[in-house]
């Protein structure tokens, strides 16, 4: 079975769990940017027919949520938590620092295509601040030193592993 | 200095997220007991008579809530559990969702049958990896032992719960958001009335609660009404989580009896200020609720005193800051926030909040003018009670109340041109 033909019965499915199926446009849209590593205009306009709605539409509900990422991202995004309880803690030095390492800003991806930089709001884990998350993996009571260990980790092509919250 | 260990009974435990362990296996017995002894409207009296809050914010009696949902309807009632915490400064839905899924999932039968509710959801928020993996787990485990599904627990009862993880948007967390979320829609409040008790998820009788909230459902049906009046105050009965963060020693969530007092959570539970420091202000609720200085650290933590104090109870998130703190500072990152996640639909709160943005950015740069303190409560009074959703007075909230308590340091910012708090 081809690429997008497995896709779409994966979507199919998803649609098929719950009693409305316009219900499953964040789980959809979600195995698109599993399957391409972001939410791409052929992905949406996938998901409008599986739907029965219209890629308009699908782009209108993608573009609201900021975890579905309607551009490319690099192979790690880097999300740091920028909100009052991180910041008391010092999440400005670890972003100036990440900054300075990759040579890019916030909202930026290395020309590589290694490392997306990103401030985030609020990630609710505030007693083990600062913190960020490398795609999936929470790194917390972030310093220099340890910056520069999770870059090299990726650096290497080993993703992080993630540190325990609770 | 004990802690309660009513709702963190066994979260120190290993492998405290599966079934066997006794805290899982109390809150089927629980469950089992409430589909037994309390036919529906029982069952809604007795959580009534607990006093039973919320515990996502706003501290509506549960009860109360539940009774909103008309009877009799032909159409189906959905209950939705709300895990999608994001108020800045909350952190103890997650540990109830990573460490103790299952004592979620009974709160929600509990929940289910006194509401006659046959499919149930769950929001969780996308940026909660290991929890939605926890709970998805723990579904899955209830379902296989029979505490999920048709007959659940043998009672005749059926259940179904479907976990839906969300994509990063605060505003999502405000009930009628979150169910347009969930309905496949950009997460945009809807206008209230219809409550969602009538006009919910798919246009049907909806109750939204919050994990904590469902949590303390197993504990009340086990225990009753009574012993869980026992602990709290006469208004604000029952323990609660309390997620402290900060300036403090010992940073973490303290569950507690409703009403302890605010200087006792940070000073002993907490271990009080780190080293060399001292306190400055603190935010007792989460970054929607006001600040309060060191005058009101005798104000107890309950929905009625902290009203009295001038702030409100929230999310029980406290965010604790010393004297390095400048508020303006702490002002223009929370209304960052709020202007980041403001959903746009309506104009005061999607252009004020950058206005907002914009005024406090010159003036903690040291370019302010003391006519823009005028302004923000200009632009203030134009956002407060001019919007759909509760997140617009929100915003205004962190400007009012530390321009009110600490108008020094947005003075100092415009006439010094520089920033006064030692960092």
């Amino acid at each position: 079975m081809g690429v997008e033909a497995e896709l779409r019965e994966r979507m199919e499915v998803t649609a098929a769990r719950f009693p409305q199926r316009l219900s499953a446009i964040i789980p959809i849209l979600y195995l698109v940017q599993q399957q391409y590593g972001h939410v791409t205009t052929e992905g949406m306009e996938l998901a409008a027919e599986v739907l029965g709605t219209t890629p308009a539409f699908i782009d209108s509900v993608a573009s609201f949520y900021t975890m579905l990422y309607r551009q490319p991202v690099g192979k790690y995004v880097l999300q740091v938590c920028r909100t009052l309880p991180c910041a008391l803690m010092g999440a400005e030095e670890v972003v100036a620092c990440l900054q300075e390492k990759l040579g890019i800003q916030p909202g930026e991806t290395t020309p590589d295509q290694l490392f997306t930089l990103a401030t985030v709001e609020c990630l609710a884990a505030c007693h083990v601040a600062p913190l960020m998350m490398v795609n999936e993996v929470y790194k917390v009571h972030l310093d220099p030193a340890k910056l520069d260990a999770i870059i090299d980790e990726c650096k290497h092509g080993t993703t992080p592993h993630s540190d325990a919250i609770y | 200095m004990e802690q309660l260990r009513i709702l963190t009974q066994s979260i120190e435990q290993p492998e405290s997220w599966t079934l066997r362990t006794p805290q899982a296996q109390g809150g089927y017995e629980a469950a089992s007991k409430a589909i037994k002894e309390y036919p529906p409207d029982e069952l809604i009296e007795l959580i009534k008579k607990s006093g039973l809050r919320g515990r996502g914010g706003a501290g509506f009696p549960t009860g109360m809530k539940w009774s909103f949902v008309p009877k009799n309807l032909p159409k189906p009632t959905y209950l939705v559990c709300n895990a999608d915490e994001s108020e800045p400064g909350t952190f103890k839905d997650r540990l109830l969702i990573e460490r103790t899924p299952h004592q979620i999932i009974a709160g929600m039968i509990i929940a289910s049958h006194a509401l006659r509710v046959r499919t149930a959801f769950i929001y969780i928020r996308g940026e909660m990896i290991l929890g939605a993996r926890r709970l998805q787990e723990a579904i899955d485990e209830a379902y296989a032992e029979g505490c999920l599904g048709k007959n659940l627990l043998g009672s005749g009862m059926d259940l179904d719960i479907i976990l839906f993880v969300g994509a990063g948007a605060y505003i999502c967390g405000e009930e009628t958001a979150l169910l347009e979320s969930l309905e496949g829609k950009r997460g945009q409040p809807r206008l209230k009335p219809p409550f969602p008790a009538t006009v919910g998820l798919y246009g049907c009788p909806t109750v939204i609660n919050n994990v904590e909230t469902l949590c303390n459902l197993p504990h009340i049906v086990a225990n009753g009404a009574d012993w869980y009046t026992a602990m709290g105050t006469e208004k604000s009965p029952g323990p609660r989580l309390f997620s402290v963060s900060g300036h403090v020693k010992r940073r973490g969530v303290y569950e507690l009896p409703m009403g302890v007092p605010l200087g006792e959570l940070i000073f002993e539970y907490a271990g009080g200020i780190r080293d060399g420091h001292r306190f400055k202000a603190v935010i007792p609720g989460g970054s929607s609720v006001p600040v309060l200085g060191e005058r009101h650290l005798d104000v107890r933590m309950d929905f009625e005193s902290l009203q009295q104090a001038g702030s409100l109870l929230g999310s029980a998130g406290v965010i604790v800051m010393d004297e390095t703190t400048c508020m303006v500072s702490a002002a223009l990152n929370l209304l960052h926030f709020y202007w980041h996640e403001s959903c746009g639909k309506c104009t005061p709160c999607r252009e004020g909040t950058g206005w907002f943005v914009k005024t406090l950015h010159r003036i903690e740069g040291g370019h302010g003018r003391l006519e823009d303190l005028d302004l923000l409560l200009d632009v203030s009074d134009n956002i407060k009670g001019k919007t759909f959703c509760p997140f617009g007075d929100a915003a205004v909230t962190p400007v009012e109340s530390m321009l009110r308590l600490f108008r020094d340091d947005f003075e100092q910012h415009i006439v010094k041109r520089r920033c006064v708090s030692a960092a």
